[in-house]
């Protein structure tokens, strides 16, 4: 059960002036039940990319199976395909068109063939699941706001109950508040049901976040595929691809430089905070010398280093201290973390 | 699939045609339409023939571009030469199929209007190809200015044109996507009857309104945010002005047109029954 691409090409307009080479033999895997980010540059192919995944777009050359099927035989059942692999694509809510919610919602499961009651129950659980108010349903999907829209969208993906999830942008033009809702929604689905989840983004940090895996998109082709940490290691690379890694990547490998041995693979500003505290705390114990040349950047990590200091300094062990500060400050060192942007 | 649709479109290439002022191909481009009427004899077609050949080599614009924008008009093309086949009664009959039969006369008005057709077809997206909607609207503009005087809003009138051949190809960009969307949730565009097809247009229809009347407002504000207030008293950044080409152009299509009627009435060349 997997979704693999051998030697995609995929060419727009072919033989005209706009003629464009949107994908440049891609080879692709994708197995079940992974949390897969797809990230790059605008007009880096990425839309182009998912389309490929249902078959909506179909490709000037090259291979995808699914399951082990080429979807390109002749005869290949398309419509079971796009019934597995939803589509959610980039700002959703302009695809809204029923009288109601409920029924917008009941719009894919219906197109399945299922019993009204059956596309009723998969739309209220579809409904449920991207957090949208009861009160709603009934109401007009032009009457809500952005975000709600949004989630109605969503749902109506959801709905068809897709053993792979794809999403181009879901939290374009969202607040951040909006941002993190959907996405923590997302993730909590793919735990849930183990479904595998495709998820296109400008952000970095979101794909960090999320993602086992990160794609990363350049001019048409991959330019890598590989463990978050792996690929931000390249963060030189991917500015030149008109894209960065996470800030932490940059405090961690600034942290780096002014010689404060951290590791520079973490990606999350949670694994970040636990990593600086780790590194300070190995410092104060064996070597005085090094934490003071690291002053101005331990001063910079905020107040709470000090304040956790008193107790850590207090005790010898230096595993102990180490320990005490990652749990107690790991909420207020993120925030400064946050705030260092 | 919808971007195949070329028909209205802009072509973008270097060439003298693409350099021409807009004028020039407005005036070109309606006297090559009537000129097609002007001629009844096999040897007007060729002299059509030949200055159409020359013009879509001299705009660069691929041969196959050109047809494919045919492909929306082929039932419009096969309606007329079916009826003009059939129900012309003059002339002496060629085959007699059950109660219809096609004569002579009804077989060269046929194939007359056929290619009357192509050409008017490939005529004016020849014009279009090698203008841009913002050219096409200046042009139409300037030849219409006259109009002004007895009140005819001719700015706004242009503007208007621009506007929505500006939109075209956005709003076909929009059905895709909607399509594409729609598809992703299980619609079937495809098979039914006629009237479940119609209902599968629904889910496409009513986004695609929704979305043409959002951009139609932000459009209207985006214009107001610039204090944009009509045509009174508005210049141009670049005004048309007629070069040698453009004289040149202007003379061609003169003698092409004092050709093709000359030849087309008065040289006696006949193949077959044509």
């Amino acid at each position: 059960m997997s979704i693999r691409l051998e030697h995609l090409n995929y060419i727009y307009s072919p033989n005209t002036a706009y003629e464009k080479h949107a994908l440049k033999d891609i080879c692709l895997e994708i197995p079940d039940g992974e949390f897969v980010g797809v990230i790059g540059h605008t007009g880096s192919g990425k839309s182009t990319l998912i389309q490929h995944f249902n078959g909506l777009i179909k490709a000037t050359d090259g291979k995808l199976f699914y399951n082990g099927e080429n979807i390109y035989e002749p005869g290949y059942n398309m419509k079971n395909l796009r019934n597995e692999v939803g589509l959610v694509f980039q700002y959703p809510e302009h695809q809204l068109f029923e009288i109601d919610v409920m029924s917008d919602v009941c719009f894919g499961p219906k197109n399945q063939g299922l019993s009204p009651e059956e596309c009723e129950k998969r739309a209220l659980e579809a409904l449920r699941l991207v957090g949208l108010k009861e009160k709603y349903y009934k109401a007009s999907p032009f009457e809500l706001s952005g975000g709600q829209k949004r989630r109605a969208a969503i749902a109506g993906v959801l709905a068809m109950r897709p053993k792979v999830l794809v999403l181009d942008e879901p939290t374009a033009g969202l607040d951040p508040k909006g941002r993190d809702d959907i996405l923590d929604q997302v993730a909590y689905l793919h735990k849930q049901t183990g479904m595998t989840v495709i998820l296109v983004s400008h952000s970095m940090e979101d794909i960090a976040r999320y993602a086992d895996r990160i794609i990363v998109m350049n001019h048409g082709e991959v330019m890598y595929n590989d463990k978050p940490k792996n690929v931000f290691a390249h963060y030189r690379e991917l500015e030149k691809a008109g894209l960065a890694a996470p800030q932490v990547t940059y405090i961690m490998h600034d942290l780096k430089e002014r010689g404060i041995p951290v590791d520079i693979d973490v990606t999350t500003v949670s694994e970040a905070a636990d990593e600086i505290l780790r590194a300070l705390g190995m410092e104060t114990s064996e070597n005085a010398d090094v934490k003071g040349d690291g002053t101005p950047d331990a001063d910079a990590m905020g107040d709470d280093t000090s304040d956790e200091g008193a107790t850590g300094d207090g005790t010898s062990d230096a595993d102990a201290a180490a320990v005490g500060r990652t749990s107690g400050a790991d909420t207020a060192d993120s925030k400064n973390l946050e705030k260092k942007r | 699939m919808i971007r195949d649709i070329t028909i209205g479109q802009y072509y973008p290439a270097k060439s003298i045609l693409h350099r021409l002022d807009p004028r020039v191909k407005l005036v070109s481009t309606l006297l090559y339409l009537v000129s097609l009427f002007l001629f009844r004899s096999i040897a007007g077609y060729l002299v059509a023939t030949l200055f159409l050949i020359g013009i879509i080599r001299l705009s660069r614009v691929p041969f196959g571009y050109i047809v494919k924008g045919l492909k929306p008009v082929i039932m419009l093309l096969m309606i007329t030469v079916v009826f003009n086949l059939f129900l012309k009664k003059e002339g002496e009959v060629l085959v007699h199929i059950w109660r219809l039969s096609i004569t002579t006369a009804g077989l060269r008005n046929a194939v007359y209007m056929a290619v009357r057709l192509i050409y008017l077809i490939i005529g004016s997206s020849l014009m279009t190809f090698t203008t841009t909607p913002n050219e096409l609207t200046d042009g139409i503009e300037a030849l219409l200015n006259p109009l002004n005087k007895i009140c005819v809003p001719v700015h706004e009138v242009a503007m208007m044109m621009s506007i929505a051949l500006r939109f075209i190809p956005i709003l076909l960009e929009e059905t895709d996507k909607i399509m594409k969307a729609q598809q992703a949730r299980g619609a079937d565009f495809e098979s039914g009857n006629i009237i479940q097809r119609a209902k599968a247009m629904i889910p496409i229809l009513v986004p695609l309104f929704v979305s043409a009347f959002r951009r139609a407002y932000d459009l209207a504000m985006a214009m107001e945010a610039r204090c944009y207030r009509g045509g009174e008293g508005r210049t141009k950044m670049k005004p048309l002005r007629y070069k040698g080409r453009d004289r040149a152009a202007y003379v061609m299509i003169a003698v092409y047109v004092a050709a093709v009627v000359a030849i087309g009435r008065y040289v006696p060349l006949k193949i077959w029954i044509f």
